[in-house]
């Protein structure tokens, strides 16, 4: 068994306003030099790398929102392998699974704080 | 013998599947085959043969394939057989053999009445043949066939197809007295007749009188009638060509045909026969599907195996001149103690006789006229228990359909390629799940068709649910899905889902959703909700490459351009370096685009007259043409300009699947029409469409729709074709898989939109007008509204800064992406060739 450490950045960073993202649509953001697939669900923010850990191009922003058995999810537009976006686990291939990151809304801005696993 | 040289004497229907067989089984490559054919042109589709009087080209009909390891020698007729010295004689030298193979076939019968040898007096075998007849009939305007057997009614509704006034004269009391009895020849009859052939019935042709010309002008018949016909074709029959075989020395059949055991073995053990020429025990078969299986039988004993014929199924359906004819089994009741049923309903003019042993519990055999969809059941069922209560068989639309479940093992589902339910079953629990998957792995339904409908009921009665559910988050199709959109006018995806839904949607239905909503002409697919439901590349009006950058592909209507717009596309990609090719679709794609640079390239490209061209969507992409009859010396017709025309009219339709078109000049088609979804071909006196085409994954030759269509009547059909394509495929199945999947196949389609069966026409023709009417170019659009503009910056907090992870490297003179630590990392091609000089 590996052992995962996950660093999480001190701050928080002001990205954009809530109502430049899009309902189950995603953008891309650049926190820090890392780039960050935000989404916005009906009732929820998220946010993971945007890059895509099977072909390592960085395009899980610009993936299809949706569910899986009640799980919020986004399809990579390149390939479709599915990733659940509370966990950052894909639910096509085991084992593989992208880095999630924390978001919040603060008076109507939405905010990103880096997390880092290796 | 395991090996050697190996001559097949005929290069017909049968030789040929005996050459393809054996190429199969000796996958060691023992056998060196030569074929010896008499005619100049490779083996063709002989059952399809008056196809060719419908447009359907020489070409179409081949059955070649080529194997290595067989030599064909075309126009080559073999002149005799010296068992001695084990070699075959042809006009061009010697084939030694190990084994010879006979596949001479058949030649037809010809009465011994004055006056057949006058011009004008025809066969009905070869291509050539047909070729002569349609050469014969031009000015002329009657006909007249020997013969109302099968073959004489094709030739009789070819005859009629030219033009001529035609009548049939059979020495039978009845047409098609092999196959059919008494009452159901009369039903034939007046089907036949209805359509204007006269029958003349009972009595012999006596006579055939030359006209002024010289050539044939009257027949004179027993009854002292006499016919007018400028044309005759004789179809009395045929005898089998077993010439060879006789000066060979070889035994034959007492009624002709060269002798053969249950191995197919002649007399002499290194010598099979197989098809029309071989007398099985004593039996001649004039079918295909007996010819078929004696090949297989002697591709099996080459290659070591015991295969013997298994006897023959003689059952036949067809449909002549547009009526259904079947016959299986004991069709006239010779069995002793037999027992007939039999309906006939003169208001649907359908007859249908059902032969039952003396019990009534054991099926003989049948004849069924005007309605033959009982025929896969009933003739599996032969030999073997009813299915269902005889009446319930033989009403319209009765019960027969249903009951494919209820066949033995050993009951032959596809008689053409000898299939059981017992192969079917298997295919089924080794994981075919579709008919699709069940013809691949079987053959069963590749030839004829006719099982199809029985291979979905067996895969309903193996309990293989064939789901129609989109996705987790809708339990109907699209086609479903497509019609509650229209009917209930639902005009979002938020609205369907919650009510004919659950859950949020997915990557699945979301596009479907976003296509459907297009196609009925919902506003710009960038507006409001629809956005988040395109996949990126709709999203982004633009294709998503692998290293996350996008690619460009303006319209180019036909692949026409002008030189002034062949320049801003230079300079646009030289401007934006972005890597230019020219398409397979005669247009220009250029690569290497960040979402960012989208609108700035687009503003040049619209600036310069260019708009969208779909390359994106599920949506018309290109309608290729040639040169056409502008400038080609060839050409018969404005290909160029039908394909603007076209490309202009569809632009921008969204569909199930991408649609690709083209159109062709002449019948040379360089335009390669017939790999297309709708392909266009120009004849002299307007267009051939053909439907269905394929490239890509598995290719697939469009199928002759309808011939000679002016350009008003092509448009309409092609209207009706794209919008019920439209409307009732499945999610990204293209037209060819639509149409395979469709039951009853062209027909129905042809009875759709050219006979409005389903009273739909008037309503597909409204739906093209609007789309045609609704048009606008998505791209013009999109760099008009600042609202649709705001979603092309790589990052939404930082709109200045270019995506860094798009980056390039030169190859051949242009950019190629390099993709950042990806295991597929590509490496360029190096051969050491030339490099292209710049």
């Amino acid at each position: 068994m590996s052992i995962t450490t996950t660093t999480i950045a001190l701050r928080w960073t002001v990205v954009c306003p809530l109502d430049r993202l899009d309902p189950n649509r995603g953008v891309a953001a650049l926190v820090d030099g890392v780039q960050v697939a935000l989404f916005r669900t009906a009732d929820e923010l998220f946010a993971i790398d945007n890059r895509d850990p099977v072909t390592g191009a960085y395009v899980l922003s610009r993936g299809i929102v949706g569910s899986r058995g009640g799980l919020p999810t986004v399809a990579s537009p390149l390939h479709k392998q599915v990733y659940d976006l509370r966990t950052g686990d894909c639910l096509d291939l085991p084992g593989v699974s992208v880095t999630r990151h924390e978001v919040r809304c603060r008076d109507g801005m939405v905010e990103v704080r880096l997390r880092q696993e290796g | 013998m395991s090996g050697g040289n190996v001559v097949v004497i005929g290069n017909g229907m049968v030789g040929q599947r005996f050459v393809d067989a054996l190429r199969d089984r000796d996958t060691q490559g023992r056998w060196r085959v030569t074929v010896l054919a008499e005619e100049s042109r490779p083996a063709y589709d002989r059952v399809r043969l008056s196809a060719y009087f419908d447009g359907v080209d020489a070409d179409e009909l081949s059955l070649h394939t080529p194997h290595d390891g067989v030599e064909l020698r075309l126009g080559e007729p073999a002149t005799g057989v010296d068992r001695a010295r084990r070699v075959v004689t042809t006009a061009a030298g010697e084939h030694p053999y190990d084994v010879l193979v006979l596949a001479t076939g058949s030649y037809p019968f010809v009465p011994p009445v004055a006056g057949v040898d006058l011009p004008g007096v025809f066969v009905y075998r070869t291509l050539d043949d047909l070729t002569a007849i349609r050469e014969h009939a031009q000015g002329r305007s009657t006909g007249a066939v020997i013969g109302g057997g099968l073959l004489g009614l094709e030739a009789a509704n070819a005859l009629r197809l030219l033009g001529l006034t035609t009548s049939v004269v059979e020495f039978a009391p009845r047409l098609m007295p092999v196959q059919v009895d008494t009452a159901g020849g009369a039903m034939l009859r007046r089907y036949v007749e209805e359509l204007g052939v006269t029958c003349h019935l009972g009595v012999a042709t006596t006579a055939l009188r030359a006209g002024p010309d010289g050539a044939v002008a009257a027949l004179e018949l027993a009854d002292g009638a006499v016919l007018d016909a400028d044309l005759v074709v004789v179809a009395a029959g045929i005898r089998p060509r077993d010439d060879l075989a006789r000066a060979a020395g070889l035994d034959v059949g007492p009624r002709g045909g060269v002798a053969v055991d249950t191995a197919c073995r002649t007399s002499d053990e290194r010598i099979y026969a197989v098809g029309e020429c071989a007398a099985v025990e004593g039996t001649c078969y004039g079918l295909v599907a007996p010819g078929y299986a004696m090949a297989e039988v002697v591709a099996d004993r080459l290659v070591g195996g015991a295969a013997t014929f298994p006897g023959a199924d003689t059952a036949t359906k067809l449909k002549l001149l547009g009526v259904d004819v079947a016959s299986f089994g004991d069709a006239h009741g010779t069995t002793p103690g037999c027992l007939d049923v039999t309906w006939i309903d003169p208001a649907t003019r359908v007859y249908a006789k059902l032969v039952l042993s003396d019990d009534a519990k054991t099926l003989l055999g049948g004849v069924l006229v005007g309605d033959a969809e009982a025929y896969p059941t009933l003739r599996a069922s032969v030999g073997g228990p009813l299915p269902a209560p005889p009446l319930a068989l033989l009403a319209p639309e009765g019960a027969a359909g249903a009951t494919a479940g209820a066949l033995p093992a050993a009951a032959q589902v596809c008689s053409c390629n000898a299939v059981t339910r017992a192969d079917i079953d298997t295919a089924i629990a080794g994981g075919c799940t579709d008919v699709p998957a069940l013809k691949a792995c079987t053959r069963a339904g590749t030839s004829c068709g006719s099982c199809v409908p029985m291979l979905k009921q067996l895969l309903d009665a193996a309990g293989v649910v064939q789901s129609k559910a989109l996705c987790e988050h809708f339990d109907v199709s699209r086609q479903e899905l497509f019609d509650i959109v229209r009917v209930r006018g639902i005009r979002t995806f938020s609205r369907l889902l919650a009510e004919h839904g659950r859950g949020r949607g997915c990557d699945t239905c979301k596009p479907v959703v976003a296509s459907i909503l297009a196609s009925l002409g919902n506003g710009h697919i960038l507006d409001g909700e629809q956005a988040s439901l395109q996949d990126t590349n709709d999203h982004f009006l633009a294709n998503l490459q692998r290293d996350g950058s996008y690619s460009v592909v303006p319209r180019i209507p036909g692949g026409e351009i002008t030189p002034e717009k062949l320049i801003v596309i230079g300079e646009v990609a030289r401007d934006f370096n972005l890597y230019t090719k020219i398409t397979g679709g005669q247009r220009i794609d250029l690569f290497g685009a960040r979402v960012d640079q989208l609108p700035q390239i687009w503003r040049r490209l619209v600036d310069a007259g260019f708009e969208s061209g779909h390359a994106y969507g599920k949506a018309l992409r290109t309608v290729k043409s040639c040169v056409g009859s502008t400038w080609c010396r060839y050409g018969v017709q404005d290909s160029v300009g039908l394909a603007v025309a076209l490309e202009l009219r569809y632009r921008g339709l969204r569909a199930p699947h991408k649609i690709k078109s083209a159109v062709s000049g002449c019948a040379r088609e360089c335009a390669e029409a017939r790999s297309k979804d709708f392909g266009i071909i120009a004849t002299e006196t307007g267009w051939n469409l053909y439907v269905g085409g394929n490239g890509g994954f598995r290719p697939r030759h469009a199928d002759l729709f309808a011939t000679d269509l002016s350009t008003e009547a092509l448009i309409q059909l092609i209207d009706r074709f794209l919008m019920y394509y439209i409307r009732t495929a499945d999610r990204l199945q293209r037209t060819a898989a639509w149409i395979e999947a469709m039951e009853g196949g062209l027909d129905h389609l042809r009875a759709v939109i050219v006979d409005d069966s389903l009273d739909l026409c008037a309503e597909l023709d409204a739906a093209m007008a609007r789309h045609v009417a609704a048009y606008s170019d998505e791209w013009r659009d999109v760099l008009e509204d600042p609202e649709r503009l705001r979603r092309f910056t790589s990052f939404v907090n930082a709109p200045e800064v270019p995506d860094p992870s798009i980056t390039f490297v030169t190859e051949r003179g242009q950019p190629v992406p390099v993709v950042g630590q990806s295991p597929a990392g590509r490496q360029p091609v190096a051969l050491g060739l030339p490099e292209v000089r710049r």
